[in-house]
């Protein structure tokens, strides 16, 4: 199957009830496939009027309990930031996937990975963050999708697939290991679902009351701490043995891989580290290998965002390069390889 | 408003000879239990509190507090939620039908309704409730019309009328620059989806009543799983209009509702 339908499959494995979104490309399989899966297993599928309305109808079946999701891709993304923000500051669940495409604006529908800001630091207003996975294959798209229901609800917090139109589109065997039983569910004591027998449920993020909203975003930056201590997720290979470290997520992992191969053959210690959750971005891991190697070098379909997270996890402690291609390019693994050549 | 009645007066006045005290039977007036008996921070004159009141008398008389669940707006009645006594939710602005569609649809056995001005509903929200409209999502809607943007400071909304002096049109709104009034029922009565909708006003004690009568006949259209059901109430804002109460009601009489037809639009 196809990266967006893995993804699709991934929601329904989870137990997701509740999908809203509006029709985009490179997305489109996903919501395609999810109409038909939500069909066969008795959810819900809406095609809403607007990304606006797809990610608070996800508000909505989120507040009332549902495992829900929304996808789209980059200019629909920007539109769903504001329920995005209500969503994390009301702390309710729900997954939402990002295929991304060239841009700023309309941009094309190639491939890009210029979201990334958008994605790890927030992305609508306010101090809140999501939990960000970033998948590299059609595999991990079923998996990761799958697993951001569990962290969503075992945080009370948004979660977030980062593709790209890349990984969305290409077909590739998946294998599914997962059967309903598998299905953690955690009991939503908080949701709405009428007051009987306890007393009525609020859901809001309207604090007016003397320090009251200061004392709600500390109790949101509690939470995420212990998600940066406990969900820090990342691959790396030949880090002990290495002096450049290739560093790239989603399908430009897969791309540099091949280019840190092909290095090696050439007898250049080359290793790599692939992020896998891009918030809580895995910094240990980079802490760590920048003791060990002598250069980090950031590939990315962007003109340079997570690159900076590198940065800040490095402190310094080794040199930073970065290589990256914009607006719906691919870098190929001879550029990254040349790149590599270049600065070694 | 510190006697709130306690659901069953069971046993109670039930002795001969005390004829004057309250049971059920002779129980004309009390407060409704799903109405938090607590001062509200609406303005003198305002009407939300009296549509505040009205749902819940409606919710307590089909007996339904225990799977009701509102849906509140950005607005003056943000804080509904602090005076209602089951579950609500807040929503963004204007995306209230939107919430209300997926709290429905994951819940169809619940009754959910939102609560939505002008603002929220026919400006920033007009997509959200045409479409919920035309989805004949099985919800009801309880739509203020006051004509200003009362939360922000008195601005003209969609619904201000032809020449009235708000914050952002100090000459009066003028239909040459500001366009024009709209009439959100009668659009959305042209939709299949719509199956009632009725605009009332809260501007007396007899509109009152009628606005209640409404109230109930769109909730029992959910009750009864009949679809979209919508109230529009014509409400006062005293502190805008810059009025006393009492002008503000004959208003209603004499400006908004010549504008804004009274009675059932659409049933279905």
């Amino acid at each position: 199957m196809c990266g967006n339908e893995a993804c699709g499959e991934g929601a329904i494995l989870a137990g997701c009830t509740f999908y809203a979104g509006y029709p985009i490309t490179p997305q489109n399989e996903l919501t395609a496939y999810i109409a038909k899966r939500m069909l066969e297993t008795g959810g819900v599928f809406i095609q809403a009027e607007s990304e606006l309305a797809a990610i608070n109808m996800v508000f909505g079946a989120s507040v009332a309990g549902a495992r829900a999701m929304t996808s789209s891709s980059s200019p629909g993304i920007s539109l769903k930031q504001e329920g995005i923000s209500y969503l994390a500051a009301c702390e309710l669940p729900c997954v939402i996937v990002n295929m991304q495409r060239g841009g700023p604006g309309l941009g094309n529908i190639a491939p890009s990975q210029a979201d990334y800001f958008q994605a790890v630091k927030g992305g609508g207003h306010g101090d809140y963050k999501l939990i960000v996975f970033a998948p590299s294959s059609a595999q991990e798209l079923l998996e990761f999708t799958y697993l951001a229901f569990e962290l969503a609800d075992k945080y009370r917090n948004p979660t977030f697939i980062l593709g790209d139109g890349l990984l969305g589109q290409m077909m590739e065997p998946v294998q599914i290991r997962y059967t309903n039983d598998d299905i953690r569910t955690t009991k939503k004591e908080w949701a709405l679902t009428g007051c009987k027998g306890r007393k009525p449920n609020v859901i809001k993020s309207l604090l007016l009351g003397e320090g009251e909203l200061e004392r709600h975003n500390q109790k949101l930056q509690e939470k995420y701490s212990s998600i940066k201590k406990i969900e820090q997720r990342a691959e790396a290979f030949y880090i002990k043995d290495s002096d450049i470290v290739v560093t790239a997520y989603g399908s430009v992992a897969r791309i540099a891989r091949s280019a840190m191969k092909k290095a090696r053959a050439k007898g250049i210690r080359v290793g790599m580290i692939r992020p896998i959750t891009l918030w809580p971005f895995p910094d240990r891991l980079f802490k760590e290998t920048a003791d060990r190697t002598e250069k980090f070098l950031v590939v990315e379909m962007s003109a340079g965002q997570m690159v900076e997270d590198v940065k800040l996890a490095v402190g310094g402690r080794t040199d930073v390069e970065f290589y990256g291609r914009m607006g719906g390019a691919i870098p190929t693994e001879e550029e990254i390889l040349e790149k590599i050549e270049s600065i070694i | 408003m510190k006697s709130r009645a306690k659901g069953k007066g069971k046993g109670k006045g039930k002795g001969k000879g005390k004829g004057h005290a309250l049971t059920e039977n002779n129980l004309i007036f009390a407060h409704p239990a799903s109405l938090r008996d607590v001062e509200n921070h609406y303005c003198a004159g305002c009407g939300h509190g009296i549509v505040h009141r009205l749902i819940c008398e409606a919710v307590d008389e089909f007996g339904i507090r225990e799977k009701t669940i509102g849906v509140a707006p950005v607005g003056c009645a943000v804080l509904a939620y602090d005076y209602w006594d089951f579950d609500v939710t807040e929503a963004a602005h204007g995306r209230t039908p939107a919430v209300a569609t997926g709290i429905k649809r994951v819940r169809p056995d619940n009754i959910v309704f939102t609560y939505q001005g002008d603002g929220d509903l026919a400006a920033i929200g007009t997509a959200e409730i045409i479409h919920t409209a035309n989805r004949g999502e099985n919800i009801t809607v309880i739509f203020v019309n006051n004509g200003v943007y009362g939360m922000t400071g008195g601005q003209m909304a969609p619904t201000t009328l032809a020449g009235q002096k708000t914050a952002t049109t100090i000459y009066g709104r003028s239909l040459k620059r500001d366009g024009y009034p709209i009439k959100i029922l009668e659009m959305l009565a042209v939709l299949p989806g719509a199956k009632y909708l009725e605009r009332v006003a809260v501007n007396s004690a007899h509109e009152v009543l009628r606005a209640k009568r409404a109230i109930k006949n769109a909730f029992k259209m959910q009750i009864d799983n009949k679809g979209f059901s919508m109230v529009e109430v014509l409400s006062m804002c005293p502190t805008y209009w810059e009025m006393t109460s009492i002008q503000a009601a004959k208003r209603i009489n004499d400006e908004v509702a010549t504008f804004y037809p009274l009675g059932v639009i659409k049933s279905c």
